[in-house]
Order: structure tokens, then sequence, then C-alpha cells
């Protein structure tokens, strides 16, 4: 038996797959796109996915949202609290496929890789107090208990962004999970490897299938029947350039989902609240109070 | 009538702990004697068994530990909010991970139920950790302003009835908040809070910021006393709350306050008994009583009393007095021979000014401090025992005609804590609750607790909230210019 020296051993290479419903599937179509390094050399065949794997997504993220949303804030939290702990784990690995995707200097992919294992810390905090800061009691004038508390949306299509395919992806699934949405994800087009890569971490992370899914292929052809689709609740539209963000946006209108439109943004900024609130709904509940007086009282 | 069901026993495992024969103060991140080399010991209040050794702080001590605290306030504060809460979501990991452990440690020292400890005190601790970890980088969006700021070094005062949750409710917003802290665990439950002086060093948590000074009450005056903490939180007896207050007059230092209770638990005419009567017995027999919000007054309306007693004492009945570490053991010890012996005075002096007594017949172990579940009726609102807080597993009940006068009796009393409803009316509940004052009122349900939710008294249960967003103000400076540290 004849040893391989390291440095000549040939490596086995990773086969990308889609990430829909907790499972991790080739694309319906069969089709894949070479996917290259900044440089142009080839670094892997993604899915190219099509209609039916946009309509699929859907389905399975409808059916995780019940079960998502009914969840207590406080496990989502230690949900996503968890994807950082398994992200950490998985550091090299991202540090080289943001470095190749987005040709950043080693150091500089790592402090991307870091900033995204932060910003799933920040949002795990986020899941039981966002309902604190934007819900509370309304004092209206009558004898009523009134109560606003925020709920998730429903399912949302997210179109990550195309420059930042790690740290800027994180930053718009996060937001969205963690108020108790689902989501479909469309990975960056250039780049969606380290997206591809996540789905293996969300995978091993307690969170139910279904509720992140993420496809690769062109944005504008998946994202089409995604921003028409009647089941789909919401649309993130930060990675759609102008002319594509406007033709999303009348076909959302069709069955008025909640848009956010796409923003120069940097990622390494502080976040703030808006991408939670985006696809947040205000439930407000009414109760009589009635009056405490003689015993024929009115409560 | 012995007990309708027989139990083997189900003891829970003392392996899992490892009880150090002594402990040294946790001052700077590191364990030290006490200046003056005394001790004192600490007792398993169900057998009296001497558990360990522990250090007794003095007032040079706490000023070591104040200095200590001072010193890490610097970098602590300045560290990005993002980093603090990361060192608390460690910590909150590293407490579900040693939960078990605690959970024996602290039914060990307490006395309290395993049964308790493991479902209720220790996921409470963690969770706590886990919701003011998220707080530590949000705090621009917690409506305290732009930038709130720390206030520097927190004294902190806990009782021995939850003494690892009580640790947890005072040490997770102050660090969130870039606080640094003294805490001083009670004198007869000292030892949770030195393992989690080791949770904090498994954290890699900087030294200082974190410091544990146990001893008695003179370490407790001389903590809440000294001059150079600018927050002193306490939870513990009315009493003391009133010296600190008085103590602290005059002074830059800021103060919460969380004391006695005597909550009225209300039981209408519709509200389903079998319900209430569980809601009941949680309200004052949860940790043998020994909980400032216990439902210590149930107020029956007058149709149903008789049902609700005949119902209530059916279900005591079943209640299992006995050793902690059994897993199916509902009351434990009560905590010390010195609340043993308050709980057995006033209780003969309900008996004394008239009020009739009752218990389930119940075999109490022959060593360590007990008390059988009792309840006094024929209680009127001049009693001691309608009046004082007992902390003890001793209900009073009265009874009412009218919801009007179901306020007043639950708000005739100097404390303000907790309350209970029970009907199946919503408007009513709503209504009852908007009269009554109290700071945490409980429907159809009782003694929940939430990190996200506020907990705290009106009246002299003291002030400030722990829990929520509302519990970041209590160590957050005031934002606006006149109000500068």
């Amino acid at each position: 038996m004849s040893t391989v020296d390291a440095t000549t051993r040939l490596s086995v290479l990773k086969t990308y797959k889609l990430y829909v419903g907790g499972k991790f599937p080739r694309s319906e179509s069969g089709r894949v796109y070479e996917v290259t390094d900044s440089k142009g050399a080839w670094l892997a065949n993604a899915p190219l996915s099509s209609r039916k794997d946009a309509r699929d997504a859907v389905v399975a993220a409808r059916k995780a949202f019940g079960g998502w949303s009914g969840a207590t804030a406080y496990n989502r939290g230690q949900v996503l609290y968890r994807v950082a702990e398994m992200l950490e784990g998985r550091r090299g690995q991202f540090v080289r496929e943001v470095a190749d995707a987005e040709g950043l200097s080693k150091q500089k992919a790592a402090a991307a890789v870091d900033a995204a294992v932060d910003r799933w810390v920040w949002y795990a905090g986020w899941t039981d107090k966002i309902a604190q800061v934007v819900g509370g009691a309304n004092p209206v004038a009558g004898p009523f208990f009134n109560l606003s508390t925020p709920e998730p949306t429903g399912v949302v299509t997210v179109l990550a962004p195309q420059d930042s395919s790690f740290l800027g992806l994180v930053s718009v699934i996060a937001p969205v999970i963690a108020t108790g949405n689902t989501a479909v994800v469309v990975a960056s087009e250039r780049s969606p490897l380290p997206a591809l890569s996540l789905g293996e971490v969300l995978a091993t992370s307690d969170l139910p299938g279904g509720v992140v899914n993420v496809l690769s292929g062109r944005t504008a052809e998946i994202a089409a029947p995604l921003a028409t689709h009647q089941d789909v609740n919401g649309i993130d539209l930060t990675g759609a350039d102008e002319v594509l963000a406007k033709e999303l946006e009348i076909a959302a209108a069709d069955n008025l989902k909640r848009v956010l439109r796409p923003r120069a943004t940097d990622w390494t900024g502080d976040p703030g609240t808006h991408r939670l609130t985006a696809f947040l709904e205000t439930k407000t509940v009414w109760h009589p109070t009635g009056a405490v007086g003689a015993s024929g009282s009115s409560y | 009538m012995g007990s309708p069901f027989e139990y083997a026993p189900a003891p829970e495992s003392r392996a899992v702990v490892d009880i150090a024969p002594a402990y040294g103060l946790f001052i700077d991140g590191e364990f030290t004697e006490a200046a003056g080399g005394k001790v004192f010991k600490t007792v398993s209040p169900a057998t009296e068994e001497v558990l360990s050794e522990v250090a007794h702080g003095s007032a040079e001590d706490v000023d070591r530990a104040v200095g200590a605290a001072r010193k890490a306030f610097e970098k602590w504060s300045a560290l990005p909010g993002a980093e603090r809460a990361k060192y608390l979501f460690r910590i909150a990991r590293i407490i579900q991970e040693r939960s078990r452990e605690l959970a024996v440690l602290e039914t060990l020292d307490n006395g309290k139920p395993i049964r308790e400890t493991r479902d209720t005190d220790l996921p409470l601790v963690a969770a706590h950790f886990f919701y003011y970890a998220g707080w530590a980088d949000k705090l621009d969006h917690a409506g305290f302003g732009a930038d709130p700021r720390p206030l520097g070094v927190a004294g902190q005062v806990i009782p021995w009835n939850f003494p690892l949750l009580m640790l947890a409710w005072k040490i997770a917003p102050a660090l969130a908040t870039g606080n640094t802290v003294v805490l001083k665990p009670a004198e007869t439950t000292p030892l949770s809070a030195l393992f989690f002086a080791d949770i904090c060093r498994q954290a890699g948590l900087p030294k200082g910021v974190v410091n544990i000074v146990t001893g008695d009450g003179s370490t407790g005056a001389a903590l809440v006393s000294h001059p150079g903490i600018d927050k002193v939180a306490f939870t513990g007896s009315t009493a003391v709350g009133k010296a600190i207050a008085r103590g602290i007059a005059g002074t830059d230092k800021r103060v919460t306050l969380e004391l006695g209770g005597k909550g009225a638990n209300i039981v209408f005419d519709d509200a389903p008994v079998d319900q209430a009567v569980e809601g009941i017995v949680t309200g004052i027999f949860f940790n043998q009583g020994q909980v400032c919000c216990a439902g210590s007054r149930l107020l029956v309306q007058e149709s149903v009393h008789e049902e609700v007693l005949d119902s209530l004492k059916r279900r005591l009945s079943t209640l299992r007095v006995g050793d902690p570490l059994d897993k199916n053991t509902d009351l434990g010890a009560i905590n010390s021979a010195e609340q043993l012996a308050r709980i057995t005075a006033l209780a003969e002096t309900g008996e004394a000014e008239g009020a009739e007594r009752w218990s389930p017949e119940c075999e109490l172990p022959s060593s360590g401090y007990w008390f059988a579940p009792t309840l006094f009726t024929n209680v009127t609102q001049a009693h001691t025992i309608a009046r004082d807080e007992i902390f003890g597993p001793v209900l009073s009940v009265l009874t009412f005609r009218t919801p009007e006068e179901a306020v007043a009796k639950a708000n005739n009393t100097q404390y303000g804590l907790s309350a209970g409803i029970w009907t199946e009316k919503g408007s009513r509940i709503l209504a009852v609750a908007s009269r009554l004052r109290a700071g945490v009122v409980w429907a159809n349900t009782f003694n929940k607790f939430d990190p996200t939710s506020p907990f705290g008294g009106y009246k002299e249960s003291g002030y400030g909230r722990e829990g929520g967003r509302h519990g970041l103000e209590a160590y957050l400076a005031p934002s606006s210019p006149e109000g500068e540290h």
C-alpha cells in the first residue's frame, strides 16, 4: 500500500446541493451552473434552480410555519444561538468559501465570518425582546384592556445580497426567522456556495426543516414565480437590481406581499431593527374590563 | 387516614454534585479566606447535616470586593455590548449544561423539593441569563434614551428562598448593562452562589466583574452601606428594606427593593373549582410557602366557600411532605430553625386569636426543620395571620360576598406584590385586576415567572422591577444631562 503525501493528495470535492424542507435535493430540473472564484477559476457546479424548485420551497416553508411561529420566542432564540455555536465550529470552512467567493484575503474573509456568527447571536437575543419594543398596552378611552403584539407575517422570500455572500446573507435571513417567519432564500447568483453550505449548518442546529430553504441559480428566474406566488406573504428584494426590484414589487402587489425594498447597506454596521419589523404584523386584542360596582355590576 | 397513594422512594442521586469541605470568598476572580479567618457552617435543612464551611465576610472583605468590582468596571463597561452578551450567553449555556448538578445542590442547601429546583429554579436561571444576554448589545433600542450608561458597582443582597434564581435576577441585568457586582448570598444558602463563581471561571468572565461575599446580615449591611457602590439591589424582608432605604438617603446610590408580600388569591363563585384548588395549592405551598409573592390569603366568595374548602382539604391530604431529594416530594423542609420558629409562633398566634387550624395527617421526618401544610379558617382581617407575612406553608382563608368587598379586602394590607383571580369571566378578571394594588396579578394561574415579565411590588413590597425590558432601568443611568453620574 502506497501512502500519498498531503501536498499531492487529491482532495474530495463537495457536491453543492439545495436545502429545502430540511433535505438536500438537487434541482428537480437536473440543471447546474458553473461557479467560479473572483479570478475565474472553477469552484463548483451549483444547482440551477427552476420555478418548480421555488414552488417546492414555498410548500416546505408553509408547512414549517405553524410549528416555528408557534414555538416560544425563547425557544427560537436558543435555536438561533445554536446556529452561531455550530457556525463557530466550521469557521475555517466558511472563511475559505467566503475568500474564494468574494476574492477577499483570509483575514478579511475571517472578519466577515466572525461578524456573521455574531449576527446570529444578535438576532437570537431579539426573539423575545422585539414584542416589548414594538408592542404594548394601548390606553384606549374606554373600559377596555387593549394590547398590541407583533406576529410573524408568514412565508417570506428573501433575495440575498449579491455582493456579500455570507455576512449579507446571514444579515437578511436571521431577522426574518427570528420573529417566527419561514423563509425561501435565493442565494447570491455569482457566489452561492457559502449559502448552500449554510444549509448544512442550519440542518444541524435544531432548526426545524423548512424554516429556511436555500435555492441557488438565476435570481431573476427564481424570484419571478416567488413574487407572484399566492402563498408567499412577504419579499425582501435586497438581492435585486433596480429594474428587477420594480418588476417584482409590481408582481408582489397582486396578493399584497409585504415588500422590503433594496437599499445600500454596510453589512458590518449596526443592523438596527428594521429588518425585524419589516415582516411583522401587529395584532391588537380588545377585551372589556367591566366595572366593579354594586352587586349588579356590568362585568 | 393515610395517604391514598403509596410511593416507593425515588431519590435523586447526590453523586452528581461535589461539595468541598470549605469555601472562601470569591473576590477578583480568586477564592480567598475572610480577612478575620472567620467561617460559618451551612447545613442541609432536611437533615441538619453540615454540608460545608463557608468564609464569613467582614467589612474589610466587602471593601476588597468593592475595590475589585470598581477596578473591573472600567474595562467591563467599555466592552462592546456584543462582547458582554457573549459572556452572558456562555454563562446561560454552562448553567444549562450543569443544571442537574445545581438543582441537587440547591435542594441540599435550601431544603426545597428536587422537582422544583429541577423543573422551575434551574430552567428559569438559565433563561434569565439568556434573556439579558440578548439585551447587552440592544440597549439603544430599550427606550431609555440613546447610549444608556451603566451605574458602576452594584451591591446585591439576596434571600434564601430561591438562592440561584435570585442571583440570576440580580447579576444578569447588572452585567448586561455594563455594571460590575458584589453579591452577598443568604447566610443559610451560600453554596449555589459559590458554584456560580466556578461557572464564571468556566465562562472566562474577566476577574472582578462578579464578586461573591458570603456572610450574615452584618456582611450585607457592610455592603449596602459601602460608599464605593453606586447601586443597591435587595430582595428580602420589608424591615431590612426600610433600613436600606433610610441608609442610602442623602447619597447618590440608586436602589431597588423586592420585599415582603401578603398576596390575596381571590376565588369567585364561577371559577372552575378543581383548577382553582390547584392554583391555591401552588400559590401557598410552592417552595413551602417561602415565597414573597405567595397567595397566603385565600379570599373565597361565600357561596362556594364550603365546596372550595372541601376540595382543598382533600387535595392537601395528597401532598407528600418529606425528603426533598425524592422526586415525588411536594413539600420539602423549612429553610432554617429560625424560620421554622417564626412560622410556628405565627401559627400559634393564629390559634390564640381564634382562627380555626387544620392540617392533613402527615408524618414529618424526625430530624431537620419541618412544618405540615396548614390552613386557617374563620380568619378575619384583624388577625395577625391575615396581616403578617408568615413565609411558610400556612394559608389564611377569608370570605367575601361582592367583588367590591373582594377588592377592598385584597388591598387591605401594607403589601402589594402579588394577587390571584379565579373566574371564568374575562371582564371580571380585568376589572378586578385594574383595581388591585399589586405588581403582579395572575388570572386563573399563580406563581408563574418568566425572564421577559416584569416583577416587583406596590406599597411596602418595595420598588423597582426585575425582569423584562423594565428590569434594565434599575441598572442604567438616567439619560438627562443633570442625571449624569
